[in-house]
């Protein structure tokens, strides 16, 4: 069963890479279609596009209420239709397979285990992609004009899951007993979740700065007008120039925040269930263990995006680039606090 | 005075709060990479032994203290202070944004992100009047104005819950700090290795660490008394461990019946003022030494762990052996300590001291003796867990020879007395605590999450309505709505308000169907301004 999991973890990965292959035929030659009108059109409409047909979902900032728009038709909800088309609605059927197929890693794991499937890091990283693979599908469900961005988003899932299962990889054994506990479950599982979460929300956070570097960069009239074409794309230099084809900058920057602010609370909540575990396991809720004090960074890493974005004064890539620097400190928690720091967390090598 | 009020509005600004958020997430890093007092005391002696140089700097700077530093406290108390400074005036302005009617509606009804026009029979009084209670039973708080030009207005607004949320998160975190302070003031704790058989009670004498907060006396701990029975681990065939499980019973008051309870990893003993805590745990051998003169000393010395598979490592110190029967002390003295490594399973490559496993499949101690003086005499203080090494390096004490013991076997030593290795018992280290903040951590928390969620769900937005009277005796009713957050099904719920409001939209005026609901989506720019000439 165990071996049957390793297995399953290889093949899971190669559909990623294979999906990530269709979503890039979409975004690299779709211009002609989906993902140039969605690039071209003004940034404020950009959130109608997953609102239900006609409803003209408006996400209105109080800001600027009275900029024009114009009225958006539920029609172009999707991606268009063609060639690249194809490519890219192969990319998310190979995305939902890789995900079936990646389920069945963590259920043949337990199975081996004989517990749930997230008790040491290794186990962490597979199910925290899982959540961000389903996360992902549920946001293009109701968001298909995103589709393209796939490619970023099954690029990062089959090079963690690579890394996962060719470095992190270890032999499925019950629990230590500092983990039997009912908050392991909650903890572990919040953790994951909000990480899978906060994954899926750096993406358009990433991309928002991308594509505004890439309006600074090729002049004020790119994001202005539809029908223009963006001019000078040579001007523009990696990786501002990805930003060509993506989505405009203020759809991007609003799913940014409330990715974020869905994540932030399981986030929390997965913290305080920590805490509540630290206290019956170790007798204090809380020690500054390095993996705590690196959860705690995070968190108030995200509160300060989070507190950025609602101060008037501070800009929206300014509040963004806080995000991204939060996704930092959550990767060096995983990947670094893991393999250097040595506290009471590290010998399970757990979260 | 001046300064001090540009000082107060610049600390109690956001932008402010921000800077410091991000400040203290920096600061919090270097806990992370320097060893920290407060979590391994060892690790730390280690580091500055191991940085001779740079330690006593670091350590000037609070680098092994960083969270009880006096930079790190400055952090976030201008933190918490800010946070009252900004939240405290928002709270009354909530409070009463509560209890005043929501504000008029702005000149430009059309010129809101939502809005349309719509004509009914009713007279403008009457037409208010439905639209405010169709408002109001869809939860939304309203008011009604009536102007001297014939005109109504209605306002309603929903979603305060948002800024409630807000509030409510915030002043959630200060209470978080309040637990914290309240612990570290009111709380205690206490340390020590319990031998399987052995009892001890809550005081501070019988504690190997301690320490107490600083509004605690260590005279007033509750009176409890735990004994360790029995103590049993299980592994896998991989040394990982599966379970711990230690049999312990307690009395809470003097004379009481001891009650009994099995102590876990997860699984605390809870009593009244005190909480009890399995930390670790590892094996005591027991030795028997009969000295030359036929005295015999029994000791049972727990030996502490040095890796995953419980070789342990410790010292057992005989002083007031090899003294002639009559006399208190020789010249030189000939007292006996004796060095030890302990395999639960001893490893089967010859000098090779490391066990193979953590459970007692094959048991053997390997022991040194040294005779001589201990130095214990010198009122120096000593580590139970090792021998003096400066007596050695004196001469004082010296080695008189090595062997490896199991369970059962003797050792005859040069001058004739005997190490017996009677077996081991297991002992367990417990932690002994008492916080009193962690109740009001536990619903800080709770409310920090419940807050936090409210504030980012919430949704704060405006809808009003202007009504004029028509020339036909109905009334020409202009409909705007304003989501004050980020809300993307507001455009559905504005056309739900529209359609409670009936009616159907003037024709001459509105160009038909643009919008399935008949919501007209902005685009109001083009229209003449004849009816605004009023506002
Ligand atoms: C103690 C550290 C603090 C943390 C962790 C924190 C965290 C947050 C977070 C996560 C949000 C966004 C979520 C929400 O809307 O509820 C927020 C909003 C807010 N914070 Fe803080 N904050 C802190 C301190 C402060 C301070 C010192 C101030 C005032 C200077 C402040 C004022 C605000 C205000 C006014 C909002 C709401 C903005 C709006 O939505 O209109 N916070 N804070």
């Amino acid at each position: 069963m165990a071996e049957l999991s390793d297995t399953l973890l290889l093949v899971a990965a190669v559909i990623y890479v294979a999906a990530m292959l269709g979503y890039l035929v979409e975004f690299a030659f779709g211009t002609r279609g989906a993902v140039a009108r969605v690039a071209m059109r003004p940034a404020r409409e950009l959130v109608a596009v997953g609102a239900p047909a006609g409803g003209g979902a408006f996400g209105v900032d109080i800001v600027s209420p009275v900029q024009p728009d114009r009225p958006e038709r539920g029609g172009e909800a999707t991606p268009g239709p063609g060639r690249t088309g194809v490519a890219g609605a192969i990319g998310v059927a190979l995305t939902a397979v890789g995900l079936a197929v990646h389920v069945a890693v963590l259920v043949t794991r337990g199975m081996a285990a004989g517990r749930v499937p997230w008790g040491n890091m290794y186990e962490f990283v597979v199910t925290l992609t899982a959540v961000f693979a389903l996360g992902w599908l549920v946001l293009l469900a109701t968001r298909p004009s995103l589709r393209p961005l796939g490619v970023f988003v099954t690029g990062a899932q089959a090079l963690l899951l690579g890394f996962a299962g060719l470095v992190l990889t270890t032999p499925a054994a019950p629990l230590m007993p500092a983990l039997q506990s009912v908050w392991l479950k909650i903890h572990v599982s919040a953790a994951a979740a909000a990480s899978g979460l906060l994954l899926l929300a750096f993406v358009p956070a990433a991309l928002y700065l991308i594509r505004t570097g890439y309006d600074a960069r090729s002049g004020p009239a790119a994001d202005e007008s539809a029908g223009d074409e963006a001019p000078a794309p040579t001007a523009v230099r990696f990786p501002y120039s990805l930003g060509r084809a993506l989505p405009a900058a203020d759809s991007l920057e609003r799913l940014a925040f409330r990715l974020h602010a869905f994540a932030f609370p399981i986030w929390t909540l997965a913290i305080i269930c920590g805490a509540i575990w630290a206290e019956s396991a170790w007798g204090r809720y809380w020690g500054w263990d390095p993996k705590e004090t690196w959860s705690f960074i995070s968190w108030v890493a995200y509160a300060a995006y989070l507190h950025a974005r609602a101060t008037p004064s501070v800009k929206r890539t300014t509040a963004t680039w806080f995000a991204v620097a939060a996704w930092l400190t959550m990767l060096i928690n995983l990947y670094v606090i893991n393999f250097v720091a040595v506290g009471l967390h590290s010998y399970a090598g757990l979260d | 005075m001046r300064s001090v009020r540009a000082f107060w509005r610049w600390l109690t600004s956001m932008r402010t709060a921000l800077v410091l958020l991000l400040v203290l997430a920096i600061a919090a890093v270097p806990g992370s990479i320097f060893p920290q007092r407060a979590v391994s005391r060892e690790a730390v002696e280690k580091y500055i032994d191991e940085h001779p140089d740079l330690a006593p700097l670091l350590d000037r700077l609070w680098a092994f203290d960083v969270y009880a530093s006096p930079w790190f406290s400055a952090v976030y108390l201008l933190l918490f202070i800010s946070l009252v400074g900004c939240l405290v005036p928002r709270l009354r302005q909530h409070l009463a944004n509560l209890v005043k009617p929501p504000p008029d509606a702005p000149a430009r009804l059309e010129r809101l992100p939502h809005s349309t026009t719509r004509e009914v029979g009713q007279g403008p009084t009457e037409a208010a009047q439905t639209i405010r209670l169709a408002l109001r039973r869809s939860q939304w708080r309203t008011a009604l104005r009536s102007h001297a030009d014939g005109t109504v207005t209605v306002a309603a607004e929903k979603g305060y819950l948002k800024e409630t949320g807000n509030l409510l998160f915030h002043f959630a975190l200060l209470s978080l700090l309040v637990g914290l302070a309240w612990g570290a003031w009111y709380g205690w704790h206490g340390n020590r290795l319990v031998v399987a058989g052995e009892e001890f009670c809550n005081t501070l004498q019988q504690y190997d660490e301690y320490s107490l907060g600083a509004r605690t006396s260590g005279d007033r701990l509750p009176p409890f008394c735990v004994t360790l029975h029995d103590f049993q681990a299980e592994f896998l065939d991989t040394g990982q461990p599966a379970r711990y499980v230690a049999d312990v019973s307690y009395v809470e008051d003097l004379g009481e019946a001891p009650r009994s309870w099995t102590l876990q990893v997860n699984h605390p003993l809870r009593l009244s003022g005190a909480n009890v805590y399995l930390i670790g745990h590892g094996y005591a051998p027991v030795l028997r030494y009969t000295d030359q003169y036929g005295q015999v000393f029994t000791t049972t010395v727990p030996f502490l762990p040095v890796d995953g598979m419980l070789t342990s490592e410790g010292v057992a110190k005989f002083p007031y052996a090899n003294v002639p029967p009559g006399q208190t002390s020789t010249d030189p003295p000939a007292q006996l300590g004796l060095t030890g490594v302990y395999q639960p399973t001893a490893n089967p490559e010859p000098g090779v001291p490391a066990s193979i496993f953590p459970a007692e499949r094959d048991p053997v101690l390997t022991l040194t003796a040294w005779q001589g003086d201990l130095g214990l005499g010198s009122g120096a203080p000593q580590s139970v867990y090792a021998l003096d090494q400066r007596q050695i390096a004196l001469g004082r004490l010296t080695q008189v020879g090595t062997e490896t013991l199991r369970p059962g076997e003797s050792w005859t030593l040069p001058d004739g007395s005997t190490v017996e290795f009677l077996g081991t018992r297991p002992w367990i280290t417990v932690s002994v605590r008492h916080d009193p903040g962690q109740g009001l951590m536990l619903f800080g928390a709770g409310a920090v999450l419940v807050g936090l969620m409210v504030s980012l769900s919430g949704k704060r937005r405006r809808v009003w309505a202007r009504i004029r009277p028509a020339d036909d005796g109905g009334s020409l009713i202009t409909l705007g709505g304003l989501a004050r957050t980020e809300y993307p099904g507001f455009a559905d719920e504005f056309a739900r308000v529209v359609a409670q409001v009936g009616g159907a939209s003037p024709p001459e005026r509105e160009p038909a169907g643009v919008s399935n609901a008949g919501v007209r989506e902005r685009g109001a720019s083009a229209r003449p301004g004849v009816d605004e000439a009023k506002d």
